[in-house]
């Protein structure tokens, strides 16, 4: 197999809170994480807020500091350890890693035409020699992503919540970047243009070549556009499989919930849903042993003091559980 | 079944600098105690407009057309809501027999003022209970929606409390002054998919327990088939199907709300592909002739659909739609 474009090995990322000598401690927003992603692949990453899918994400970007284990990006060109990244390889892997932001409305600047937003990561990475090259550039990137010409000349608030989230995704692929971070890129459409968005996403990323990692908490959005899912709770990887595998058979009592929790269309299933219990702790307070023991309807006296690692089948499906293998086949 | 609310013909434009701006055009529907009615249709449809017209709440800016009623039947008799002037009149409507629930439940608690004393404060203004009284029923509420430790919750502010919790003290205040309608404008949106299935369980007890009527805004229409009775489909403005819940999503009738349970996700087939509804909904400076659909319509009939508006049409007794390719049926 080849080199992940992607890998994260152990790693953590963690917050300094709190004042004076004595009060500090530190929030661990990721904690020791492994992911491959390789080329071309659409990654899925769930779970609910606080469970750190974004500080993860935000990590492989080096947008927030990584505190520990390492994190390698390598696009057959380029290799960086993202840990040990200097200024100037910094400066190129801004332009090969961009992020796509959830919310079209805050995201573009009301006070710049659409051709301005657009090209402005150019002008900020010096990609481009003069006006005419960016200006070809952003013609040829807004084209892919389905935006009519004429509109650049245009301000943002002219557009639909759709449209915007098009000129969000041009601007982030201007400087024509290998990895994309998609933070809940859909969440805040309607389902109508959702799939519309969706689809424009898998089509860029096969004529471009790129590698995405998709944030959400919508299970079925990732279930129709990622290959490989990686749930998250509480800054921990609780179970990573291919896409399919995944959804014919979760593994973990966290995914089985997470799925349960989805609003079914059919009015006859009312009340059918598994319901969990209470919310995700603190991660400034967490629990001891399994994170998740203290909403799981299956925890043990072993769960509440010993904290489960991953396991690998062999198929690549990996489970966080202690259980997992008595609890084959239940919901 | 006693009709709670009677919106006829409800007509409403805005004064804008670019001229008067129509919102909702013709809309008629009618509300039963203990009923639970969806309001489903994207950003720009005019659901929120609608719910917000049936407290007069509206901008200044509003402008009902001449023939616009809406009726709310309390126990002291039916009541002409937008012939209500003076504030004084409308704190009848207004978190008295309506009370409404909003999508972002950090943004609609005051940030510095405790969660408590914003409950009490209102129980006051709708009642002339002590403050004693107050803090005790609005306890008892918080009690009753799920937050445990309520006593202590109760002196905290909204930034204290997490989402879902948020969402529930939210709800709690809505209900403490016992309003005979809730008008819930996409509750459930911000929460996560876990907090989101805790919330409507709780509202569907609390339509058992207290039997009053819900008015349930949401673009989701599986968090609709979990929850209501009936749903209304607006589309810029305009109702254009209706019927019961099980009805409507098993057998959609109109061309948009097929295509809006076609562009959701399913989990129980992640090869079909996704199918948006083609197009943007245009600016309500720019409402189509005709039929407001047409122009993203797939299944157009005639040069009709461009030039009159499609009449109401039943299909049976509780179930309709506007839409022509269903008049021959009627004739």
């Amino acid at each position: 197999m080849s080199t992940p474009l992607i890998r994260a090995d152990g790693l953590s990322v963690g917050f300094n809170i709190g004042k004076g000598l004595f009060n500090r401690f530190t929030l661990k927003a990721v904690d020791n994480v492994t992911i491959h992603i390789e080329k071309g692949s659409f990654f899925g990453l769930v779970g609910e807020s606080g469970s750190g899918k974004t500080t993860l994400g935000r990590a492989l970007l080096k947008a927030v500091p990584i505190t520990g284990g390492t994190a390698h990006y390598s696009d057959g060109e380029v290799e960086y350890d993202l840990e040990k990244i200097t200024k100037e390889q910094l400066r190129d892997y801004r332009k090969r890693a961009q992020l796509i932001f959830q919310d079209p409305y805050a995201a573009l600047s009301p006070r710049m035409t659409v051709r301005d937003i657009i090209a402005e990561p150019l002008e900020v990475m010096r990609l481009t020699r003069n006006r005419e090259e960016t200006d070809e550039r952003v013609r040829e990137i807004a084209a892919k992503c389905r935006l009519n010409l004429e509109h650049l000349r245009r301000f943002p608030h002219a557009f639909s919540g759709g449209q915007r989230q098009r000129i969000s995704i041009a601007r982030a692929l201007v400087s024509d970047p290998k990895f994309v971070v998609a933070d809940e890129s859909v969440a805040a459409l309607d389902v109508s243009i959702q799939a519309d968005v969706l689809n424009l996403l898998k089509q860029l990323q096969k004529d471009l070549g790129l590698t995405f990692m998709f944030i959400s908490h919508d299970l079925s959005v990732v279930a129709h556009t990622c290959d490989y899912v990686a749930v998250m709770y509480l800054g921990r990887l609780v179970e990573t499989a291919p896409t399919r595998k995944l959804f014919a058979a979760p593994r973990h009592p966290y995914t089985k919930a997470l799925f349960s929790a989805i609003p079914s269309l059919d009015p006859d299933d009312r009340g059918k849903a598994q319901k969990l219990e209470g919310e995700i702790p603190s991660p400034t307070n967490q629990p001891p042993g399994c994170k998740f023991h203290t909403r799981c309807v299956h925890a043990v006296d072993r769960c509440n003091v010993e904290e489960p690692l991953l396991e690998a089948d062999g198929t690549g499906h990996e489970v966080a559980c202690h259980r997992w293998k008595e609890l084959l086949g239940t919901v | 079944m006693s009709a709670l609310i009677e919106v006829e013909n409800l007509t409403l434009s805005f004064r804008t600098d670019e001229g008067l701006v129509t919102a909702v055009e013709d809309v008629s529907f009618r509300l039963d105690r203990g009923e639970v009615m969806g309001l489903v249709g994207e950003s720009g449809s005019g659901k929120s407009v609608t719910a917000k017209s049936l407290m007069h709440l509206n901008a200044r800016n509003a402008v009902y057309a001449p023939g616009s009623r809406i009726t709310l039947h309390t126990e002291t008799g039916p009541l002409d809501v937008l012939s209500l002037r003076r504030t004084a009149d409308l704190k009848v409507v207004r978190g008295g027999a309506i009370s409404m629930i909003f999508q972002e439940p950090m943004a609609s608690f005051a940030p510095a003022i405790t969660i408590g004393k914003q409950m009490v404060e209102q129980l006051q203004l709708h009642s002339d209970m002590s403050k004693r009284e107050a803090r005790a029923i609005s306890v008892e509420m918080l009690d009753r929606v799920g937050i445990s430790d309520a006593s202590r919750r109760f002196d905290q502010y909204a930034f204290e409390l997490s989402g879902g919790m948020r969402q529930r003290a939210m709800i709690a205040m809505a209900l403490s002054t016992k309003p005979a309608l809730l008008i819930a404008d996409e509750p459930t949106t911000a929460l996560d998919v876990t907090i989101q299935a805790q919330v409507i369980d709780l509202m569907k007890d609390l339509v058992d327990e207290f039997r009053m009527g819900i008015i349930f805004i949401t673009h989701d229409l599986g968090v609709v088939a979990q929850t209501c009775d009936r749903v209304n489909v607006m589309y810029l403005g305009r109702l254009i199907e209706e019927g019961p819940v099980r009805e409507v999503i098993a057998n959609p009738k109109h061309p948009y709300t097929q295509g809006l349970i076609a562009a959701l996700p399913k989990l129980d087939d992640l090869d079909a592909p996704l199918t948006p509804v083609p197009g943007d909904i245009p600016s309500p400076l720019e409402r189509p002739s005709g039929c407001v659909f047409h122009t993203r319509c797939s299944q157009i009939v005639g040069p009709e659909c461009r030039a009159d508006l499609p009449r109401d049409t039943r299909i049976d007794a509780t179930h309709q739609v506007a839409c022509h390719i269903y008049r021959e049926v009627a004739e």
